[in-house]
Order: structure tokens, then sequence, then C-alpha cells
């Protein structure tokens, strides 16, 4: 079981999370002028890495807060757990 | 002490090229070799595998085949796979101990009871065998089974598919392997692909660990990895890798002759010809390629089991592992072309890729020959995200997802 580092809490089990997949994906700023492949892109195109990734995750069985997190995909290590609508810490090897 | 049985197929050194090039030994990746060079004749091909013959997801999957999808174009695909798992042994000469033992699908609340008879009724106008049994006909088919009222989640019946079964994923990738060899195809095992030559729209060569090998036509069936190759290729993929674990208990003996499955209370469950019980769940909810998940998961897919098969209390758990799948956002496969001129894709099979191993192996090669989709991977293009003519399978085909 995933140890996730809540912001708010410090660690705790996986199973009082929820996960939200890939963090920093904002909502088009004028949807009607996207073509349908652009779209398509928002809804359906994530990053899928197999190394360090920026993901969501809501604390649902704590405090009840979303946040994001940088994790390795392979080794299941967090490397930095931030409050959402902030980037990512510089050293955490994600760049967006 | 007997001698080491004769290998099944030769292991390959890569030649400088070939016509196509298939990145994945997996069983779909040896089932479209071998529908290449049977159906096309297209004989100059290689399969390169990162690792050894069908070590990936083929040996981590619950065997579990069946075709009872609600969608048309699902049920195509999977009845047309099913099909030919009907004459497999006899095409290969080998036998893959496929079983046709029939699957149970049950239904624990009203909303299943309703979406399992529609699936049912929409099975039978596709032609896929199809019955609904009430909890008595389940508690006749498999005595073990708990139909008690009383549970949490009550056995409130459940759909049947009698031609379901299951099969052994090492021999169908052994057969497949010996097969495709027999016709030239070169498999290639410990060779990665690194990266990509390209010339304009096309890909001329694959980079690997054992060196540059020309490409008339790449074919990607990389599973839980095809994101990866994409990166490289330069286009995206609506993908995500999830583990997805399944467990063995140790060898018993035979109770349950019955694939048993539950897509509400997360099990699914099958014994096995040696004796083991064979079961999976639902993948972990994070992206990961660990080839690991978390515990939690194990336990609850258990605590399930056991309440459903009180008699599974005292089995042990021998081992558990996962498998890395790549999970589309309709739960159904993409198989076609790709934004690369001479670049195909066969991946997003998520959950359910061995039952779909010939099928998807007969379909794939016929779109690589052709460079256009065959008629039944026609709704599992990539436009398909575009266009937003999904195949919905996400709770409809009868699957833990």
């Amino acid at each position: 079981m995933l140890s996730i580092p809540c912001p708010w809490c410090g660690l705790r089990d996986e199973t009082e999370f929820h996960y939200g997949g890939q963090a920093h994906v904002a909502y088009p700023a004028d949807p009607a002028a996207l073509s349908d492949a652009e779209w398509a892109g928002y809804l359906f195109l994530r990053d899928n890495p197999k190394g360090w990734f920026a993901e969501r995750w809501f604390h649902s069985a704590g405090c009840r807060r979303w946040f994001n997190a940088v994790r390795h995909t392979v080794t299941y290590e967090f490397a930095a757990a931030y409050p959402p609508f902030t980037p990512p810490p510089k050293a955490s090897g994600v760049s967006r | 002490m007997s001698a080491h049985p004769d290998f099944l197929w030769a292991d390959a050194e890569p030649k400088c090229g070939y016509d196509v090039v298939v990145i994945g030994a997996g069983g779909h990746g040896l089932a479209t070799a071998y529908y290449l060079a049977r159906n096309h004749g297209i004989t100059n091909v290689a399969v390169l595998e990162r690792g050894w013959l069908a070590g990936g997801n083929m040996a981590r999957n619950t065997t579990i085949i069946r075709s009872n999808y609600l969608w048309d174009a699902s049920a195509a695909i999977y009845e047309h796979s099913l099909k030919l798992w009907e004459g497999l042994s006899a095409e290969l000469d080998y036998d893959i101990l496929f079983s046709q033992r029939g699957v149970l699908n049950l239904a624990h609340s009203l909303p299943d009871v309703r979406e399992s008879i529609r699936r049912v009724n929409a099975n039978r106008l596709n032609g896929v065998d199809a019955e609904w049994l009430s909890p008595a006909e389940v508690k006749k088919l498999v005595p073990i089974i708990n139909t008690s009222q009383e549970l949490r989640y009550p056995v409130l019946g459940a759909t049947f598919q009698p031609r379901a079964g299951i099969a052994k994923h090492d021999h169908v990738a052994w057969a497949y392997a010996r097969a495709a060899h027999q016709l030239g195809v070169h498999l290639i095992q410990n060779c990665e692909v690194t990266g990509f030559r390209r010339d304009g729209e096309r890909v001329t060569a694959v980079h690997t660990s054992r060196g540059t090998i020309e490409a008339g036509r790449v074919a990607l069936c990389a599973a839980g990895h095809t994101s990866v190759l994409a990166q490289e290729l330069g286009f995206r993929l609506p993908l995500a890798s999830h583990p997805l674990q399944a467990l063995v208990s140790e060898l018993l003996e035979q109770v349950l002759d019955t694939v048993v499955m539950s897509n509400a209370i997360h099990v699914y469950v099958s014994q096995a010809h040696k004796g083991e019980l064979v079961m999976g769940a639902g993948i972990d909810v994070y992206n990961g390629y660990g080839q690991r998940g978390s515990f939690h998961v194990i336990e609850s897919q258990l605590a399930a089991a056991v309440e459903l098969f009180p008699v599974f209390a005292r089995a042990h758990v021998l081992r558990t592992w996962a498998g890395i799948v790549d999970v589309s956002p309709d739960a159904s496969p993409v198989l076609g072309l790709t934004p690369v001129e001479n670049v195909f894709v066969n991946c997003g099979w998520g959950t359910g890729g061995f039952k779909a191993t010939p099928g998807a192996g007969w379909v794939y090669a016929d779109t690589i020959a052709h460079a256009r989709p065959h008629p039944l991977a026609a709704p599992f293009t990539l436009d398909r995200f575009t266009t937003g003519a999904l195949v919905d399978e996400h709770g409809a085909a009868a699957v833990a997802h």
C-alpha cells in the first residue's frame, strides 16, 4: 500500500485517498474555439510517463482536500506533495 | 534425470531489416506475426521482445476467455476471437488446454440484474450464446457458491456464457511462437526498442539494444508500455497504464469447474487444471509501471471471494503479482493506423487482452498488411476520440475494470 504525503495531514495510507489522474491539466480558456481534435486532446489525452508524474490526489477519508503530488510510476516513490494551483517544486523532476 | 526438452522455436539473430517489425512478443505480438505469415504471406517479419517471450501480461493474466460484451462492435471482435479459440489447438497443432467450462457474471443489485438481462438479449441478437440464470440455477451449476440472500451483496442471478472458458496461457504463447517460427518469422528476445529513425512522415528503422533494424512497417504491440513507444514516435495515445493484480492459491482438489466473475464486488475466479484457484480483481487506481500493486486490493478481492465461496477461507495464497494494463477512456481497445504513416497500433485492451489474443492478432495482421483498419477494427481506431463515437464498455462489459 502506498504511503501518501498529504500536504496538510502528513503520511497516510493509500486507502484514505481518491486518485485524480494527471495534475496541471487546465480547462481550455475558450472551449468553443477548439477544433474537435483539440477538444479530444483536452478530454482524453493524458501523459502516461514511465518515470516522474505530477498527479492529483484527494484525501477523501481525511481532510477532504485535493492536492498535487509528484510520484515515480516505477518505484512509486513520492518526490513532492503540494497544494493545488501551485507549480511542482523545481527539485521534483517534473517541469510543468 | 531427463534431458531438457527441445525448444519449440529458435532464437534469431536480428537481420539488418524486415518488411514488418512487431514490437512486443506477448500473445498479441506472436499471434499478429503468425497471421501475417499465414493469412497474408508476409514472412519477412521480426517480433522484438524487451524481456523474454510472453513474460509480460501474457504470463500475468487470469486466462479467462469470453465474448459476452454489450456493444455490437465489441461482441463482433471478441466473438471472432472466441471462434478462433475454438479451433486453435488444431490450427496450431498444440494442446492449449482450452476448456469451455462457461463463465458466470454475477448480479448483486437490481441495476446489475437489469444490465445483465439487457446484455443477455444484446448478446443473443449478436449471435453470442448467453443465458440468464436465477440464484437457484447458479447454485446448481456452482454448488460451493453462497447464494444466501443475507449477504451484503447477495447473488440475485447471473449471466452465463457456456462457450466461454479458460486456456493455458503459456501453451498459447508457445504454440503461436512455434507456428510463427515455422513460417519463417524471427523471434528476437532481449531486444529492447530504444527509439526510431524517421524520414519525414515515415519510420525507416527501429533502434534497439541489439542495434538498428530497418523496418518497412512497424506494429506496436506493447500493451502497458505502448505510451512509452508512442512518446518516442511523437504522438500521444489515450491510455493510462495501471497495475492489475492477480493471485493463485496452492493446489487444491477440483471444487470449481465454472469461471465466476463479479463486477460489483470485484473478484473473478477460476480453478486451473492443476488445481490452483486463480483470482483477479480491479486495477490499482494509480498510474504505474511497477508490475506490483497495493496489498489492500488483494485483501478486498479475497474478502469478496471468501464471502461468495466460504470454502475458500482455508485456502492459502501462494503468490500474487501484477501486470501493467493500458486502459483507454472507454475501456475498449485502440487498433489501427497512427499519425506516423507506416506505424500501426494495437493497444488499450486494458484488463481484457488475453481473451482477444487470436482475434486481435488476426485483425491487426490484416490491418498491417492492407494499411487500413480491418472491418472489425474500424470502430476501434484512434479517430473515435475525436468523432466521439466511443465504444463505451465501462460498466457495460461485465468486467471489473
